[in-house]
């Protein structure tokens, strides 16, 4: 009961959909519709399991005193703040428990989920990801050299589509008349994204669908269990 | 209160970028605020328009044509026992459906999309258009069927299979760089909006 | 003197991060050239009949705004001089709240649109692909009202729209997944309705292969650079361009230290060999 139901479960929806790709019609048409109202619904859930098991994870690392467990805290805190904001305030769009908070509104300029949004997380993720533009400088300086043929091709079309791709390029070769306009770098650039990246990257295409459709059938099939977890 | 967010916009960026210099206690105050704001968002905005709109307010305005969405609300709160490590077991069955649906719809959509189409997509006539289009096509069919003979791992790389698999490798490469070109863009990009915001919307309100 | 890498790093940080602002104070007005993807999305937007409804759906959270939200901006705002009807959907949370910021910034410079009428923002759901597929027979069991919770029946702009296969086209500001890659598979692989749409230059490179003789994807906006080139192409110049001096210059000091690296290894180090 514990894991053949859930076998038997993927398997029949695996089938379903599938079979309803082919015949749209009742019952498998309406089926699959009703099946993917309810994914949408479980994967709401599933998002607040995601965030209970974050809040957990925390809480214990702070209980047993784990390396920096001073700034979990700061964690928990945030997303207490954030929640309890949403919830009694709601969003741009809709009132929470206190209503539409009016006159928060007029004093901060928006809704106090949506101030901390605006003027805090945005600014958090855009610098957390922009921090890599520093690192792969780095690590071209360190890591691009070219030791084989295999790494000068890498080299040369890395180059020419940093160059070829940004305003520079245009500017460097502008000037080359239009007999010569394949080696203009933009032009260059654009024939390397269009044909040799396009081939590679087709025939990774090709090979990492082809290792889905073949997962999707052992999990259909029930061969691929490591989903259902131990016991 | 303008001005409040533009600190606090100013001192968030700060506080990463500090990381630059080395780890230190203010870039991983603003990395566990990140952390927190992120979950709470997403929280408030999975309960305000998924679970409201789709779930209760479909139920509760008329059950007789929805009431079947009971089934997804349980399998939902089941889906929740695996924080419990007692129950977590019944969160087999939502995770069940939900690997069950999107292996179906992956098995089709894959099998279409990055299968049949990219095939459809390289038997092309290469030796039409201009000069450069022909050299390009040929290099697009080459590469597509050497770059899959190289992921080919049930057969042994040497002879003339071998070379195929080795210019497939070249090709690989060519897409490598190619990508990693585009990886730099976008990640100054990323560096370029902020600067924009530091330079034009934070600093000319602190300078006289 | 030798110089620890440390600091080599260092001094790296320091010239990309000047190498960043100087150009955004002293601009040097390099030259933008558009590219064949950046003018297929452009046609596509200029080419539909007035009152067309076209869907945007903004796949991105703010790492990745600086690079796709000028996109988002400068395809909302063609679509709506040109009299179409936007309706928005996001599946990625933040998306709905960065297409709220879109509109509001529209609304202040088009005050005549209306919302509900010209424009909706449908907001977030979770599911990926599978909602999108849900999309393809009913966007309405989808999307039972809009963000500021209006039932969907009642907005003028959804009459006549009952799935993906009404909508002229579908665009997709895709920061990953899900994204434009599942538009793709959807929309137009299993619906028939024309796919574009815009991606962050790091999942670029991956996404071309559809844009091929089938026109899985009709032309693509790859990064800021392509979001400048569309900014020219409308003739609304705005926060991409002012970018582009700065990546230029950038991407000469990462080559340049490329070219560094290149000279140590092949140079200093043999040299170090033969002593």
């Amino acid at each position: 009961m514990k894991r053949r139901i859930p076998l038997l479960i993927a398997f029949f929806v695996g089938i379903l959909v599938i079979v309803a790709e082919f015949i749209p019609h009742k019952p498998f048409g309406s089926l699959t519709g009703g099946l993917e109202d309810w994914f949408m619904i479980i994967a709401g859930f599933a998002i607040i399991l995601g965030q209970m098991n974050l809040i957990k994870v925390h809480v214990l690392k702070i209980k047993y005193r784990q390396p920096n467990w001073q700034y979990f805290i700061v964690t928990i805190i945030s997303f207490t703040i954030m929640v309890l904001f949403g919830l009694f305030w709601g969003t741009e769009d809709n009132g929470g428990i206190f209503g539409a908070g009016a006159s928060l509104v007029q004093s901060i300029g928006s809704k106090p989920f949506d101030y901390l949004f605006n003027n805090v997380y945005q600014h958090l993720s855009a610098s957390m990801f922009s921090l890599l533009a520093f690192f792969i400088a780095s690590a071209a300086y360190r890591a691009f050299i070219g030791r084989t043929a295999e790494s000068n091709l890498l080299l040369i079309a890395a180059v020419l589509v940093m160059l070829g791709r940004t305003s520079l390029g245009s500017f460097l070769t502008g000037w080359l008349p239009e007999a010569l306009g394949f080696f203009h770098l933009p032009n260059l650039a654009e024939f390397i994204m269009k044909y040799p990246n396009t081939a590679g990257q087709r025939a990774i295409m090709i090979c990492a669908g082809l290792g889905i459709i073949g997962s999707s059938l052992r999990i259909i099939l029930g061969i691929e269990r490591s989903y259902l977890g131990g016991d | 209160m303008n001005w409040l967010g533009l600190w606090l916009g100013a001192l968030m960026t700060f506080g990463i970028y500090s990381f630059l210099y080395k780890d230190n206690p203010f870039y991983k105050v603003a990395e566990q605020i990140f952390v927190g704001l992120s979950a709470g968002y997403w929280f408030v905005y999975t309960i305000y328009f998924i679970l409201i709109p789709n779930l209760f307010n479909k139920i509760g305005s008329d059950f007789g044509a929805h009431w079947l969405l009971i089934i997804p609300g349980i399998l939902g709160i089941m889906m929740l026992t695996q924080i419990v490590p007692k129950l977590a077991w019944l969160s087999r069955y939502p995770i069940a459906l939900m690997i069950g649906t999107t292996a179906g719809i992956s098995f089709m959509r894959y099998m279409k999309s990055d299968v049949i189409s990219q095939m459809t997509a390289t038997m092309i006539n290469p030796f039409s258009g201009s000069a450069t289009e022909i050299v390009g096509q040929i290099l697009l069919v080459a590469g597509t069927i050497s770059g899959v003979m190289y992921f080919f791992f049930s057969k042994k790389h040497e002879g003339a299979f071998g070379v195929g698999a080795k210019i497939g490798i070249y090709f690989l490469m060519v897409s490598f760089g190619a990508a990693f070109g585009y990886t730099a863009m976008a990640r100054i990009s990323l560096l370029i909006g902020r600067l924009q915001f530091i330079l034009f919307e934070w600093a000319p309100n602190i300078l006289p | 003197m030798k110089i620890s890498p440390t600091n080599i790093r260092r001094i790296l940080f320091a010239l990309i991060l000047l190498g960043v602002a100087l150009p955004l104070i002293f601009k040097l007005g390099l030259p933008i050239e558009s590219s064949e993807n950046v003018r297929m999305v452009y046609d596509l937007v200029n080419s539909q009949p007035e009152g067309s409804h076209i869907l945007i759906s903004f796949d991105y959270d703010p790492a990745s705004k600086p690079e796709l939200h000028p996109m988002a901006y400068s395809i909302a705002r063609n679509a709506l001089e040109r009299k179409y009807k936007v309706v928005c959907t996001a599946l990625w949370p933040m998306g709905a709240s960065l297409c709220a910021e879109t509109f509001k910034r529209l609304k202040e410079e088009m005050p005549e649109i209306e919302e509900g009428v010209d424009f909706v923002n449908l907001g977030y759901k979770a599911g990926g692909i599978v909602t999108i597929q849900k999309m393809g027979s009913d966007i309405r069991d989808v999307y039972p009202t809009d963000m500021s919770k209006n039932p969907i029946d009642q907005l003028p702009i959804m009459n006549g729209i009952r799935n993906l296969k009404d909508f002229s086209f579908v665009c997709s500001i895709s920061a990953g997944d899900p994204g434009i890659k599942q538009w793709v598979m959807v929309a137009h692989d299993k619906n028939k309705v024309v796919t574009t749409g815009g991606a962050t230059a790091v999942s670029a490179p991956a996404i071309l292969p559809y844009i091929n003789e089938q026109k899985q994807l009709y032309g693509l906006l790859g990064g800021l650079k392509a979001a400048a080139e569309y900014e020219k192409l409308s003739g609304h110049i705005d926060i991409a361009t002012s970018g582009m001096d700065a990546q230029s210059i950038a991407h000469l000091i990462i080559i340049a230290f490329i070219a560094i690296g290149n000279y140590q290894y092949h140079f200093i180090r043999k040299r170090k060999k033969g002593e």
